[in-house]
């Protein structure tokens, strides 16, 4: 319980309109912890996300980052900070290669522009070479055949899909990988293999990791910390057994029969 | 698969093409005046095309790679214009004679810059122009930029129109427009430069400089494409056209990469204004419709969104329809049945019916980039790809 926080949420509020989706939700990560926020469906986990990357600003509240405060900062600036994501449906960009769907994620870590790109300077065409080789270890990394590297998103099969996704995320480099329903629509032992990969990239990567997860076994097997949020309250937070032995979240998510 | 390098056949066509092109002022005169007159542009025909070829190509990098439609492009070809019509007529006499390689005699009222640091001028306004516009503007999405940029088209015409007293300066001297702006040319450089030449050397050039300008326009326009499809700011224009939230996601910075498209849109759209004004030699609001943004539109629609080489030959094709396949046609239509039909009075309903068919039979237009097939053609999924490797 000592161990530096990555990310301290504190109050966090996101009104839309009338409807409050995230009510005053304190939230905390360690650094290199696996932690997985669940609900059911509209709990507010999404929009929890949302603000965490930039995407939404929270109504009031404060999130700190690695020791910086990143409410109000634009999204490229909290993603060059070091958070990736994954989107709950796939969200590839369909027209572009594999590849370059990936050195699309290293676009803060490149540094040519307009023109050193037309001058085709040899520090861009050395950067491109080296953003090309990292991309395809990635791709790799993350399990897709070199087959599959030039073809477009759009034409991948689905599995292969949510590699690339993954490879995309890590391709910025990120301090925090937000995993959002990760093993939506895979088989069971696909989810067991990504469970794996998870832990291993934790490791391998210096990670930490947040993953919205609507299967339980997953998020038993691989979380250290369990949040609970039902209509934008935290209802439960702590240990998988503590959260699933929570009267409330029995009640709110999981149902009145006892999980096995 | 996405595009590989070119094949053999694809470059010595790309040479065939080039040397036609360039020789056009050359074979038109010896040769193929006598048979084809009625069918082929002459050399300054010609030119006008190519000058509305670069617009084409440049509205691409909006249209095409960036994806945001812009349906007000004619307001930089105005900022062009109206920068060579600053810069190279007697529109400011008042300040008395600035001359600087421009093509007129010494001491001549107004201010007369050389067309080619002229051209520069007005590019580089123009894409000034294109992120004042840009930044209140590209931060809407689809349908509404749309609208938006429709609506500083419409509204930069009228600015010029009304610029005739700006606190009671004249700027753009009103719905008349700018005449006497000069032409192409080096003016003395050349003499004052190589002294046995004739002091008239290159002085002012003809219609076939014009065309080798905008030939040369054309290919630095193309190789700009080509050189920024294949980099870290093209794949971040691509990256937003196909998803601007996932594209945020992975930093690439929306508002700059976008504005960075359309200034860049912009200086061609400007450089290639002024190319048309300094041949015309005039310039006035009513050469800047909506018509014309939607010409150049049609260009990139019908050429092959985000593809520089089906840009370059529907820009071609399409303004040669406007400015001298339509006439020939009409002439040939008329001759034949004895009519007297003004064919030109159809153009825009002739286009309309064009692109409505272009939707329906071939909406990735006559040469498609590789993406965009991506995008209208579904291959089967391969299911099999990757699937002896571990799950990711």
């Amino acid at each position: 319980m000592t161990a530096e926080l990555l990310v301290d949420a504190r109050a966090i509020r996101k009104e839309f309109g009338g409807l409050v989706a995230c009510n005053d939700i304190d939230f905390t990560v360690e650094r290199g912890a696996i932690v997985s926020l669940i609900g059911p469906n509209g709990a507010g986990k999404t929009t929890f996300f949302n603000m965490l990357t930039g995407a939404y600003t929270p109504t009031s509240g404060e999130i700190v980052f690695d020791g910086r405060d990143i409410v109000g900062l634009p999204q490229h600036k909290i993603t060059a900070l070091g958070i990736g994501r994954t989107f709950q449906n796939i969200r590839l960009f369909g027209a572009m290669t594999a590849l370059e769907n990936v050195l699309v994620g290293m676009h803060s870590r490149l540094r040519s522009g307009l023109f050193r790109s037309l001058a085709r300077t040899p520090l861009q065409r050395r950067e491109e070479k080296d953003g090309r080789a990292q991309a395809r270890e990635l791709l790799a990394y993350c399990g897709l055949s070199p087959r599959a590297e030039q073809q477009y998103a759009r034409h991948l099969a689905y599995g292969d899909q949510r590699r690339v996704e993954v490879a995309r995320a890590l391709a910025t480099n990120p301090k925090l990988l937000l995993l959002d329903e990760p093993t939506a629509g895979m088989n069971p032992k696909e989810t067991i293999a990504f469970v794996d990969f998870v832990r291993k990239a934790r490791e391998e990567r210096g990670l930490t990791v947040l993953l919205i997860e609507h299967d339980m076994r997953v998020v038993v097997e691989v979380s250290e910390r369990v949040t609970v949020l039902d209509y934008g309250e935290k209802i439960a937070e702590g240990t998988p057994d503590e959260v699933t032995a929570d009267e409330r979240v029995r009640s709110a998510y999981l149902g009145t029969k006892p999980v096995s | 698969m996405p595009p590989a390098t070119r094949t053999r056949l694809e470059r010595a066509l790309l040479a065939v093409c080039f040397c036609t092109l360039a020789l056009y002022p050359w074979l038109y005169s010896n040769y193929l005046s006598t048979t084809l007159t009625q069918w082929l542009p002459d050399t300054s025909t010609a030119f006008v095309i190519l000058a509305f070829t670069v617009m084409g190509l440049g509205l691409n990098f909006v249209v095409g790679y960036a994806g945001l439609l812009d349906l007000g492009y004619v307001a930089f070809f105005a900022a062009g214009a109206y920068v060579a019509g600053w810069l190279a007529s007697e529109q400011f006499a008042n300040a008395g004679s600035v001359v600087f390689g421009g093509t007129v005699l010494p001491k001549t009222p107004g201010i007369h810059l050389s067309p080619w640091l002229v051209l520069l001028a007005a590019a580089l306004f123009s894409a000034l122009l294109g992120v004042v516009i840009g930044v209140p503007t590209l931060r809407l999405r689809g349908d509404y930029l749309a609208i938006v940029t429709l609506g500083f088209g419409e509204i930069i015409p009228q600015f010029v129109r009304n610029g005739d007293n700006l606190g009671g300066f004249n700027l753009t001297n009103g719905a008349f427009g700018m005449n006497g702006i000069d032409g192409l040319g080096f003016g003395n450089t050349v003499h004052h430069a190589i002294h046995t030449l004739p002091s008239n050397f290159l002085n002012e050039l003809d219609s076939r400089w014009y065309y080798w300008t905008a030939l040369a326009l054309v290919v630095v326009t193309i190789v700009t494409s080509l050189l920024l499809r294949d980099s870290r700011l093209g794949r971040a224009w691509i990256a937003i056209r196909e998803d601007e939230d996932a594209a945020a996601a992975m930093g690439v910075p929306l508002m700059r990469t976008k504005t960075l498209s359309y200034a860049i849109g912009a200086f061609f759209g400007g450089a290639a204004g002024a190319m048309i004004t300094l041949q015309a030699g005039a310039t006035s609001p009513d050469a800047f419709s909506l018509q014309v943004s939607i010409f150049v539109l049609c260009m990139v629609i019908l050429g092959g969104i985000g593809n520089v080489w089906g840009v370059t030959l529907g820009g071609i094709l399409l303004a040669y329809v406007n400015y001298k396949g339509l006439f020939a046609a009409g002439n040939t239509f008329n001759s034949t049945f004895g009519t007297n039909v003004d064919i030109s009075q159809y153009a825009y309903l002739i286009y309309g019916v064009a692109i409505v068919l272009f939707m329906l039979v071939r909406p990735e237009g006559l040469i498609p980039s590789a993406r965009r097939r991506a995008e209208l053609v579904e291959e089967p999924e391969e299911e099999n790809v990757g699937a002896e490797a571990s799950p990711a």
